[in-house]
């Protein structure tokens, strides 16, 4: 029995077997349409996500599964005190898998040790998101064609983005990837991450506050948006949420090749007009997220 | 400065100079009942100062807290009168119940039953972060 809290769990086999595996799912639905009958899929999430709670509930519906669950901690035993690990083991006589969303950082770690069936990190605080990187691995593969000899942009909120910090951490381990990391100085990514992983593997990356001066070398463009839930402070949050606004405009030194991702849900951080260019791909992302879970929960349920 | 030689016990040496309380309380060396002798500022060859920590007492010692405070320290062990064995300390990979996380944000904040586990991250510069949240132990 195997759970998935972090990507770093995964080799980078495991990854390029589980894109494999979404690409043949997109290509022949049909085939997959029982591949979980009987199985039960809960969706525990302890803190609201409509996108990823319903990407996990349509990828167990997709392969003939069924989902039960709730959708806020105050829906569930946790407002009267129980703890995690005591819910999913009651949960784990319910349910053959479980998806976990909490606010704090750890908790379905705590979920993990606990199961007796396995535990998908459906992201937890500010900390991790496993299946966000897997959706932006899968978008990056069928948009490239490769996870390698790639330069990406990250822009926006670097500080507590963690589908960045994930992905940074991801396609670090890919031959000759390089970062453009452009955020405002409040927001710059943490000296651990740049420490760790960037400067530990002598990967190429530049540090700006200029969108448009690296814009004509990326491929891939990876917005965020400032998440008013991750600040303490209201007017810090107020100060940097408009930092960086995608428009037309600063697109015109882009490649036309260039693939624009982008977490969402999205506030003003894309504007409207992009949706329409062929460089956007965020809305395909989304698709793809659920394409990737149905993979995701075929191998953690060990079916074929 | 003399102090008795112990015949059954363990002598800490090379301890940092001014750590040898930060270990007597970790160790809880308090609840002994021997004797105890705290050497602080003893000269040291190699380091200077440091300060010696002999307990007159054959007691089980968790190494890993010892080298998690600091791996430099040098374990004796004395039977008889005579040194039997010389125990050179490591980093530990994982450290429990030691220290306590200070992220806001972490599991741990809210379940306080949780064990706390750091993990050995960066064993160059001796980095130890919480095993649920990631954060830097302080």
């Amino acid at each position: 029995m195997r759970s998935l809290i972090d990507i770093q769990q995964l080799s980078v086999e495991e990854i390029d077997e589980l894109i494999a595996k979404a690409n043949d799912i997109i290509a022949h639905p049909e085939a997959y349409r029982e591949k979980c009958k009987y199985k039960k899929l809960a969706t525990l999430f302890f803190e609201p996500s409509t996108r990823t709670r319903l990407s996990f509930e349509a990828a167990m519906y997709e392969l003939g599964g069924q989902v039960l669950g709730f959708s806020e901690a105050q829906s569930s035993s946790a407002a009267k005190g129980e703890s995690v690990s005591d819910t999913v083991r009651v949960v784990s006589g319910y349910a053959d898998i479980i998806a976990m969303r909490h606010p704090k950082e750890g908790a379905p770690l705590v979920a993990s040790m606990a199961a007796t069936v396995p535990v998908i990190n459906a992201g937890d605080g500010g900390h991790l998101h496993p299946t966000q990187t897997l959706t932006d691995l899968l978008t990056i593969s069928r948009e490239k064609g490769r996870l390698d000899n790639l330069t990406i942009g990250f822009c926006g909120d670097l500080k507590f983005g963690r589908t960045v910090h994930s992905l940074i951490a991801a396609m670090a381990r890919y031959e000759n990837v390089k970062f453009a990391l452009i955020s405002p100085a409040e927001l710059k990514l943490p000296s651990y991450i740049k420490k760790e992983i960037l400067q530990e593997k002598k990967l190429e990356y530049i540090q700006t506050t200029d969108l448009s001066s690296v814009m004509p070398q990326l491929d891939i463009l990876y917005m965020t948006r400032v998440q008013r839930e991750r600040f303490f402070n209201e007017e810090d949050y107020l100060r940097l949420k408009d930092s960086y606004i995608l428009t037309p405009q600063k697109l015109e030194n882009a490649r036309s090749d260039l693939s624009i991702l982008h977490p969402l849900p999205r506030v003003n951080e894309i504007s409207t007009a992009i949706d329409s260019d062929p460089r956007a791909c965020y809305f395909k992302q989304a698709l793809y997220g659920k394409y990737i879970r149905m993979a995701l929960i075929m191998k953690l349920l060990e079916v074929e | 400065m003399n102090i008795d030689s112990i015949h059954n016990g363990i002598v800490l040496d090379h301890i940092k100079a001014g750590k040898a309380m930060e270990i007597y309380r970790f160790l809880g060396l308090d609840d002994l009942d021997c004797s105890v002798a705290i050497i602080k500022n003893a000269p040291s060859k190699k380091q200077g100062k440091k300060d010696i920590i002999k307990i007159d007492s054959e007691m089980a010692l968790d190494l890993n807290i010892l080298g998690f405070i600091d791996p430099e320290i040098t374990v004796n062990v004395i039977k008889d009168g005579a040194l039997i064995e010389k125990k050179h300390l490591t980093l530990p990979r994982q450290i429990r119940d030691v220290l306590k996380c200070k992220n806001p944000r972490c599991i741990t904040s809210v379940e306080q039953e949780l064990p706390h586990i750091f993990n050995l991250t960066d064993p160059r510069r001796a980095v130890y972060r919480c095993a649920y949240c990631e954060t830097k132990a302080e």
